[in-house]
């Protein structure tokens, strides 16, 4: 492995996104303290349930939100935030959305959607490639829509979902980004479409080098595409590995909860959490999943002797890279 | 009068038939463009409406540009700054003119701006399309625009909210969608997304509405017309309405209704030319 692969190429380094309160609440902790890299090359997916901040990483990573502390690194590189640097950082690093209906403008053809990043960007997005229209068809095809020139002309409502999420992905593509952000890819697919679209991803992986953030809640997913899992909960990486890793041999009990819930073939009893749903606005004190977390219940944490440390201190920020990790108590760091 | 000229009148009118059979006349006389002679003038009402159609769609037609125009595009500022206090200004004064009576409104126009108030002079004429004895090109077109600014003003004033409000919900509706999104991570800025994508999806209901509405203005310009002696089809219908004038009533609803029809036709004729969601393979 060379030295260059062995740099992550998007990194987020302590990374916390407060969105105000309104009308007097307590504003809410979306991000509190994110540390994750993502390498060249790979597929890291980003699982959570719905409400943890998977979609505010995404968004950030890709700079549509602003850290409140923190920075989004691109090869090693703090993101600005004027217009004129994030214009090129967005030729790097794409998005691709969960609902492809809604991720594409119903009133462009496909060959307008495609094309639109190639005329924000100008000449030096099309590299090599002479015109427009034959750099359009080109991310068409690597997308698998062939071939292309019959869609040029097609309107969404024309397509199917599997064709339009392939349309939206054509248009990350189209401008030869290094990393894709795509958030929930394939949550509003048919499960037939599904393998296909990651199936692509895989290939594009395996072709052109490319690397993606897949945020999910569907740990299934996760284990069919991703190279490495961060498990999220309540705006911070939980725990963090190679998927063989996160998924065979789970440490911490949020991660057990999902994956019991997600395997049914493993024949153990699924781990239903119970406690009220997690709050941004309220991150409680201690270890944050403390008030849910079944180790503590069932009185495993309290056999370790850490069920104070449980309601009372923080197990801290796992650091990013691409070891395994895990914020609990009961697997104290390196002992 | 005699009883044989009350008969004799009668009989000028052929109000002597039946009513089914002076109902098939007008019918019949309809299928040839021809909708009767006016009490009041005693000229064809085709011909009456004909000669006052150019001044309402000269004042009805400029106030329904300016006001598309005015109203669009405060309501894209507004939707794309909501909350804000220009927003709930620009709402506030959009709904207080649309509200205030339309006769009222032109009429303290024309107390402050054509008669003058305090230091205000006269700055516009009070009435009218045109002053009598202005020759020469420039004059007579200054003349036509000095008269034309006060109703046009007043109807403006009234309009406008309609589509302020339309513009402003549906550009809010469409602010939700995804595709914006897309559009900004592909490095598009937020003026250009609103301009790009934003602003033409949501001038789809938009302009099926003002096309709506230039069927209604013909006839909503009836109070303007009669407050400021307007020679179009406004006043028109308010003279022939104090006769009454039956005929020319008649013929002014047919008028009226036909051109909502028509303006509802073409508004659907353009929605696929806008909409490619509209049309058929």
């Amino acid at each position: 492995m060379s030295t260059a692969a062995s740099l992550p190429v998007l990194s987020a380094c302590g990374v916390h996104v407060t969105f105000p309160g309104r009308r007097g609440r307590e504003s809410a902790r979306a991000l509190d303290g994110v540390n994750l890299d993502v390498y060249p090359s790979e597929i890291l997916a980003l699982v959570g349930e719905s409400g943890c901040g998977k979609t505010t990483l995404a968004r950030t990573l890709l700079g549509l939100e602003r850290p409140s502390a923190g920075d989004v690194r691109f090869a090693g590189v703090p993101l600005a935030y004027s217009p004129r640097s994030l214009r090129t950082y967005r030729r790097r690093v794409q998005l691709v959305l969960q609902d492809p209906m809604g991720a594409l403008n119903p009133r462009h053809t496909v060959y307008e959607a495609v094309a639109e990043g190639l005329r924000i960007h100008g000449a030096e997005a099309l590299g090599s490639f002479g015109d427009e229209a034959t750099k359009v068809a080109d991310a068409l095809s690597r997308a698998g829509l062939r071939p292309p020139e019959r869609f040029f002309p097609r309107y969404p409502h024309e397509l199917s979902g599997g064709q339009r999420q392939r349309v939206v992905i054509a248009g990350a593509l189209v401008l030869d980004p290094q990393v894709i952000v795509a958030d929930e890819p394939v949550a509003s697919l048919d499960a037939s479409v599904r393998g296909e679209i990651l199936k692509l991803l895989l290939g594009l992986r395996d072709d052109s080098g490319l690397s993606a953030l897949v945020a999910t809640h569907d740990l299934g997913l996760a284990w069919n595409v991703a190279d490495r899992v961060a498990v999220m909960y309540l705006g911070r990486i939980v725990e963090a590995g190679p998927v063989e890793t996160i998924l065979r041999s789970p440490e911490h009990p949020y991660t057990r909860a999902l994956l019991s819930v997600a395997s049914t073939a493993g024949g153990n009893p699924p781990v239903i959490l119970s406690g009220e749903a997690p709050d941004p606005s309220h991150v409680p004190a201690g270890c944050r999943f403390h008030p849910r977390c079944p180790a503590l219940a069932s009185g495993v944490a309290a056999a370790a002797g850490i069920a104070e440390a449980c309601r009372s201190v923080d197990p801290g920020v796992l650091p990013g890279g691409r070891g395994a990790g895990v914020a609990c108590h009961l697997y104290p760091p390196s002992s | 009068m005699s009883a044989a000229q009350l008969a004799e009148l009668r009989h000028t009118f052929a109000l002597d038939k039946p009513v089914v059979v002076q109902f098939g006349d007008y019918l019949l006389r309809l299928a040839h463009g021809d909708l009767g002679v006016s009490f009041q003038y005693r000229t064809p009402v085709l011909r009456l409406i004909l000669e006052h159609l150019g001044a309402t769609v000269y004042l009805v037609g400029t106030a329904t540009l300016l006001a598309a125009a005015l109203g669009l595009w405060l309501g894209a500022r507004t939707a794309w700054r909501r909350g804000g206090a220009a927003d709930r200004a620009n709402t506030a004064i959009a709904l207080t003119l649309w509200s205030v009576p339309t006769f009222w409104l032109g009429l303290i126009l024309i107390v402050v701006f054509a008669v003058g108030v305090g230091p205000i002079p006269g700055l516009f004429p009070t009435g009218g399309i045109s002053a009598p004895g202005v020759t020469g090109i420039f004059p007579v077109v200054a003349d036509r625009l000095a008269h034309l600014v006060l109703p046009c003003l007043t109807l403006v004033a009234v309009l406008y909210a309609q589509y302020l409000l339309i513009m402003r919900s549906s550009l809010l509706d469409e602010m939700g969608e995804d595709y914006l999104t897309t559009a900004r991570a592909k490095g598009l800025r937020d003026t250009e997304v609103l301009r790009r994508h934003a602003v033409p999806n949501a001038l789809l209901p938009t302009v099926t509405l003002v096309f709506l509405q230039l069927g209604t203005v013909v006839s909503g310009a009836v109070l303007v017309e009669a407050v400021f002696s307007w020679p179009g089809l406004g006043s028109l219908f308010y003279q022939a309405l104090t006769v009454p004038d039956l005929p020319l009533l008649q013929g002014l609803f047919l008028f009226f209704s036909a051109s909502v029809i028509v303006m509802n036709l073409l508004a659907e004729l353009l929605c696929p030319l806008l909409d490619p969601r509209v049309r058929t393979g």
